[in-house]
Order: structure tokens, then C-alpha cells, then sequence
């Protein structure tokens, strides 16, 4: 792609020269390439069965996260967001439209997610992420609990999240729609570790309105390894 | 005095193929049964468990979220099921006709805006009809809020509600939100918002 750019440019260039008298200027329009990449997912699509079925992963990957990249692609094109890292955009949210918002929280938000799960994993968390969770909820089940109480309670479309604030501390905190905790919009702001989607399309063809089973079911598939990793960088 | 879950006015695959049986077994018993235990739950014993749904919906602001949010689910979730019948769709006739062509141009421009109403409508909520200051109007509110509620996104009489959360529609339509929007026209019972419209001037 870059080589084709600059080829393109070399072109453009050639063409301007040729018709070009002395006194016009050959100023090369730069063509800008987005760092917003729509990665592939982790795993297949039947990875996570039988708690998350291959159906919503394919719809939710294939459509909605593909859907929320190519929205956000849109609402940014032309403007320095093509090459702004997403967290720094998410800082400043408050300042962007609606579609960049909830679309570059959509594209953000369902990639992290794809990325603290995976088939067969660890079940719990182990080196100094199991020692904060222990010091900050008491215990494992106790942080489980709060977890999910956070998902069961976001009324509507949204995301529970467990974060690392700026002193270093975990917190567990929900948001609606497509926010998250790296938004300047957000009361209690982050680095997220862990999250989960609560919006129905997450869960609804296999567990409908029973949202409580698929926030019990999600615990099979954390990847714990992952959350640990994001801990660690979160804190330094 | 606590809600009940109203009967649906047809059966639950009555809708079909537009919207299937299940998801409308699903969203009366699962989805509005919750609503309707939940707010009861809420205003037992307080002075709110004497008052109707409506009359709760214009005060929201003296609640907390649990009331708003499953008050105001049952009371859309009861709207809804009466604006749909097994033998609905055409168009509008009569005053209400007249009514729509004066606000928006044309039957048409008016469900072009209520569609579009109804797919701009990001994460949950509802696309609705109202009459205001005796003229209709379009629009939507997030989650389960509704036009009654004086903080709402769109204030009004409502005279017809379409639900655009997921559920509403995911086992049938999935991600596509504008074809349940679409199939939705095929199943609007007029004569009832004809009804509403009446009562609403």
C-alpha cells in the first residue's frame, strides 16, 4: 500500500512537470494511511463453545465489530484521527462527534474483548493480578461476583470492565453502549485489564434474556494469561 | 394495587412470518414479565404502588432508575403489543391520515423518517409517533424510556412505539436492524393508533 502511495505520487508528480510552467508549484499531496487496522480474530469462530456459540461469534466479529471499524472509518476520513492512537482520541472524546464515539468505541472496545478470551483457558488469574484482586475484592469468587453484578446491572446496551485507575488500584465499573473507561465522558476513568460485552447481541442466540448465564458461562472462557499481561503494563 | 402482565391480543405466532413466534413468546413473558415484577417490586409499599404507569411516567423524575427503567419498560412493552395485529399494515385513514400528511409531506416521508429514527437509535431504545401541542411528531428515546417522561428525547402523546432493542429482534433479523424496521410496517395495527390519535387531540 505505502509503495503503491508513493508510486502514485511519483506519478502525480511526473504529470504535474509535465504540464508545469516555470512559475507553478509541484507540491506532492501526501497520501496519509490509517493506523486503525481491523484485526483478524484470535481464534475461530467455534473456539469458545459450547459457552459462547459460533453463530454470535461469527455475526458478532463478522458484522457488528466489522460494521463498527468500517463506521469509524468513515467518520474519521481525511482527518488527523486516521493516525491518532486510539487512546489518545478516547481522551479526548468529549471533543469528537456522536459517530466517532460510539463507533471508535465499538471498533476499540469488541477487539480488546476478542482479545481477553480464549478456548481453554487458565480459569483463574495467578502472580501479582491474583494478589490485587485478593487485596482489592478479598478474594477470586468475591471479585467474580462483583464482575458480574457489574454486567447484570447495566440497564441496555453496554460493557462491565475491570480497570486499573492512575494510583495502580483495580476497579470494576460498567459503561453504556460503546463508551469505555478510557473516555474523558467516564466518573471513574482507566486502563481496562478485563471486559465483557452485555449488549443482547453478545448473548442472545443461545442464552436470550437469561444475561446472568452468559456472565456465569464467560468465566470459562477468560484468558487469564492476557489479563495478567495487561495488568502488568497497566501498573508500570 | 401492582401491575399486571396484560394478555397479548393475538397469539404468539399470529405475527408470523414477519415477527417470529418465539421471540414474541420471549419478549411478553420473559422480557415484560420482568418489567412488570421489577417495577412492582420497586413501588411496593410506597405511595407509587396506587398510582398508574402513566401517572408515574410524568413524575420520573421523583424515582430512581430501577422505577424509570422498568415502569417505563412495562408501560412501552403494553403500547406495543396493541399496535400490532395479525391483520395490520396497509396504511392509516381518516383524521390521522390527514394528520400525517400535513406533519411530514406524505405517508411515505413519514415512514422514511420514522425509520430512520428507529436505525440511528445507537444501543437500546424505541422509535416513536406522538402528538404534541396537537401535532404529530417523530422520534426516539434510549433504553426504556418514553415520551411521558418530561426529561425524555422525545416528549408527547405516543400513539405508536417501535421497540429497537436487540431482543426485539435478534433471533429473527440479527444485525439487521432496518429489515425488522421494514417488516415492522406489514404488521402495524392502524385502527388502533387511529384510536390513540383521537384520544390524544
Amino acid at each position: 500500500m505505502k509503495i503503491l502511495s508513493i508510486f502514485m505520487g511519483l506519478v502525480s508528480l511526473t504529470l504535474v512537470n509535465c504540464k508545469a510552467t516555470a512559475q507553478q508549484p509541484t507540491t506532492e499531496v501526501k497520501q496519509k494511511e490509517t493506523i486503525h487496522q481491523f484485526a483478524p480474530l484470535p481464534y475461530a469462530y467455534d473456539a469458545l463453545e459450547p459457552y459462547i456459540d459460533k453463530m454470535t461469534m461469527e455475526i458478532h466479529y463478522s458484522k457488528h465489530h466489522q460494521a463498527y471499524y468500517n463506521n469509524f472509518m468513515a467518520a474519521i476520513k481525511g482527518t488527523d484521527l486516521e493516525t491518532t492512537p486510539m487512546i489518545n482520541i478516547f481522551n479526548n472524546i468529549s471533543n469528537q462527534n456522536a459517530a466517532v464515539r460510539n463507533h471508535g468505541g465499538g471498533y476499540w472496545n469488541h477487539e480488546f474483548f476478542w482479545n481477553v478470551m480464549i478456548p481453554n483457558g487458565s480459569k483463574v488469574p495467578t502472580g501479582k493480578l491474583a494478589e490485587a484482586i485478593n487485596a482489592t475484592f478479598g478474594s477470586f469468587d468475591e471479585f467474580k461476583k462483583q464482575f458480574a453484578d457489574a454486567g447484570a446491572k447495566r440497564f441496555g446496551s453496554g460493557w462491565a470492565w475491570l480497570s486499573v485507575d492512575d494510583d495502580g488500584k483495580l476497579f470494576i465499573s460498567s459503561t453504556a453502549n460503546q463508551d469505555n473507561p478510557l473516555m474523558d465522558t467516564e466518573k471513574r476513568r482507566g486502563t481496562p485489564i478485563l471486559t465483557i460485552d452485555v449488549w443482547e447481541h453478545a448473548y442472545y442466540l443461545k442464552y436470550q434474556n437469561k444475561r446472568a448465564d452468559y456472565l456465569s458461562a464467560f468465566w470459562n472462557v477468560v484468558n487469564w494469561d492476557v489479563v495478567g499481561a495487561n495488568y502488568d503494563k497497566a501498573i508500570q | 394495587m401492582s401491575f399486571t402482565l396484560p394478555q397479548l391480543p393475538y397469539a404468539y405466532d399470529a405475527l408470523e412470518p414477519h415477527f417470529d413466534a418465539l421471540t414474541m413468546e420471549i419478549h411478553h413473558t420473559k422480557h415484560h414479565g420482568a418489567y412488570v415484577n421489577n417495577v412492582n417490586n420497586a413501588i411496593a409499599g410506597t405511595p407509587a404502588d396506587a398510582l398508574s404507569v402513566e401517572e408515574i411516567c410524568y413524575n420520573i423524575k421523583d424515582y430512581p432508575a430501577v422505577v424509570r427503567n422498568n415502569g417505563g419498560g412495562h408501560f412501552n412493552h403494553s403500547l406495543f403489543w396493541t399496535v400490532l395485529s395479525p391483520n395490520g399494515g396497509g396504511k392509516p385513514s381518516g383524521a390521522l391520515a390527514q394528520a400525517i400528511d400535513d406533519a411530514f409531506g406524505s405517508f411515505e416521508k413519514f415512514q422514511e423518517k420514522f425509520n430512520a429514527a428507529a436505525a440511528t437509535r445507537f444501543g437500546s431504545g424505541w422509535a416513536w409517533l406522538v402528538v404534541k401541542n396537537g401535532k404529530l411528531e417523530v422520534g426516539s428515546t434510549p433504553n426504556q424510556d418514553n415520551p411521558l417522561m418530561p426529561d425524555a428525547t422525545c416528549v408527547g402523546m405516543p400513539i405508536l412505539g417501535l421497540d429497537v432493542w436487540e431482543h426485539a429482534y435478534y433471533l429473527k433479523f440479527q444485525n439487521r436492524r432496518p429489515d425488522y424496521i421494514t417488516t415492522f410496517w406489514n404488521v402495524v395495527n392502524w385502527s388502533e393508533v387511529e384510536k390513540r390519535y383521537a384520544a390524544a387531540l
